[in-house]
């Protein structure tokens, strides 16, 4: 299986506070990845870095080599709007802009594409169907995205991030403030999701990592301690420190 | 137990705490009522059609109204808004979401807070010497420049502080979909904020359309119509409360006085209640 994001040597400042130390990682195409950890391990702040998300604040610096498809992303000459066009990103809160359903779509569609009106239609339809929300929201389209229920909302972020045709899909914590019923429909949709994107994905959870991931990465205090197939960490972790984390003895 | 407190004392200094706390907001909600009292019992008088129809005219002419310091008082604020808004409303969006130098940024935010507190007699003397002097004449528009100052710093601190109130995390997903910085801001900050800018906004126009030190300065007052905003002074409600409850010895004008106190009176207590329902439905904040 090919690699698709290849982390070499990435460290992460805070200011002078370093977060990550010289994490090595290989993210293969089209598999689920599961980061874990115990709270503030840098799970987050490593997924952050693959669309430079971290850029918005100012005292933030990653070190270090991210490479997509080979290229490394942290150079100047990226371009910012593109990786991110490429790296979706869904965020632990469900984030939908104060527009109706159909515009939250359409207008990040319009952000990068030229549409027809027709087709532009048909576009917001499919990304709709792809997060297997259409046939709830289909008769709503025109109200407000934040009258959805909070599981609505997080399918309609996953239905904008894959609108505009990424490659990736970043989740932090995507499950982490939605009801039970509504988690399992998102991990559903993310064992869908994987036949066309690359998903990273931050959990607390580790039944979640054991139930939607093929591979995991186990953090702890910025280190990256182990990573491999989720079978094999879950079952015959190497590292005593992974042992201890999913046997649920710390964290 | 010699060292313990009577539970009896304790319990009272509670009550007798809150019974005063209650009785300080009862004073204030009080003040607020006898003074809408006293503006309603000695201005419902001179409230006639004819009142709110008419030009106000020179004392001894009858039939004199408020019509042309209404819409003299209503072309100095909207005057004043068109100044102000556009650069406070982006003076807010800087301080709020360009935080880029922690040093100037706060230099900033202190400059407003102490325009903020400037006495408004101090802004209408310096419009006066910048305008009415160089110019030769009165105008409108300098009372429009005066409020526009008063203004600007209240608009740009409210809007501060409504951005302030999006989530984070809204920002983030909109630039974590390949949006621009300025667009982010624009479309999308500022469109959840929509109701609170505009509440903030609304708010600073009913705190200035009642401001009398600078007009005094600056529009003065006419009785004519406000035909020469530009160039010669302008009729306008707090002038003309000023002059004829305080300054005139004629019992019709006291009584013209207190109607137009209480015309903006209900101005600005329509304004305020309106941003307050306007405000209750705001719910595109998350």
């Amino acid at each position: 299986m090919a690699t698709k994001i290849s982390a070499r040597n990435l460290s992460f400042f805070y200011g002078s506070h370093q977060a990550l130390f010289d994490n090595c990682l290989d993210i293969e195409e089209r598999r689920v990845t599961a980061v874990i950890g115990p709270s503030g391990c840098g799970k987050s702040t490593h997924l952050r870095i693959y669309n430079r998300i971290f850029e918005l604040y100012r005292d933030q610096r990653a070190s270090g080599e991210l490479l997509i498809d080979g290229v490394n992303i942290l150079t100047p000459q990226i371009d910012v709007l593109e990786l991110r066009r490429k790296v979706g990103m869904i965020f632990q809160k469900p984030t939908p802009f104060p527009m109706s359903v159909f515009d939250n779509i359409a207008y990040a569609l319009k952000l990068h594409f030229k549409l027809p009106r027709k087709e532009l239609q048909q576009r917001v339809e499919q990304a709709l169907r792809a997060a297997s929300l259409w046939d709830e929201v289909k008769d709503k389209l025109k109200s407000s995205g934040l009258a959805l229920s909070g599981g609505q909302q997080q399918r309609l972020c996953i239905a904008r991030a894959i609108a505009v045709e990424p490659e990736i899909l970043l989740m932090d914590e995507p499950t982490s403030a939605i009801d039970p019923v509504a988690t399992l429909k998102i991990e559903e949709l993310m064992l869908d999701l994987k036949e066309k994107y690359t998903i990273v994905v931050v959990t607390h959870n580790m039944q979640q990592a054991a139930r939607v991931s093929d591979n995991t990465a186990f953090f702890f205090q910025g280190h990256i301690i182990e990573d491999g197939p989720t079978a094999r960490i879950f079952t015959n972790p190497k590292q005593k420190k992974t042992e201890e984390y999913i046997t649920g003895r710390f964290g | 137990m010699k060292s313990k407190r009577s539970i009896t004392t304790r319990k009272w200094t509670d009550r007798l705490v809150r019974a005063f706390s209650a009785l300080a907001v009862a004073l204030a909600v009080l003040t607020m009522l006898w003074i809408i009292g006293t503006v309603i019992a000695y201005g419902h008088h001179a409230l006639r059609p004819s009142f709110l129809i008419n030009p106000s005219r020179p004392y001894g002419i009858a039939n004199g109204g408020i019509a042309n310091a209404l819409l003299g008082t209503i072309a100095i604020t909207f005057g004043a808004a068109a100044i102000a808004v556009p650069p406070a409303l982006l003076g807010g969006i800087y301080l709020s979401e360009y935080k880029d130098n922690r040093a100037i940024t706060s230099v900033l935010r202190f400059s407003a807070t102490v325009m903020m507190g400037m006495p408004s007699v101090i802004i209408g003397l310096f419009v006066y010497m910048i305008m009415v002097v160089p110019s030769g004449h009165f105008s409108g528009l300098a009372g429009s420049v005066a409020l526009a100052i008063i203004m600007y710093p209240v608009i740009m601190r409210s809007t501060e502080d409504m951005l302030g109130m999006v989530p984070y995390t809204l920002r983030e997903s909109a630039l974590a979909l390949g949006m621009t910085r300025t667009r982010t801001t624009l479309r999308i900050i500022c469109f959840a904020a929509r109701k609170g800018l505009l509440t903030g906004v609304l708010l600073a126009l009913a705190r200035v359309s009642g401001e009398t030190a600078p007009l005094l300065f600056t529009a003065l007052f006419a009785d004519s119509w406000p035909t020469n905003y530009f160039g010669g002074p302008t009729a306008n409600m707090p002038v003309l409360i000023t002059e004829y409850a305080t300054n005139s010895p004629f019992a019709e004008m006291h009584q013209s006085g207190w109607g137009a106190a209480l015309v903006v009176m209900m101005l600005v207590l329509t304004i305020n209640i309106a941003t307050r329902l306007l405000f209750r439905g705001q719910n595109d904040g998350h």
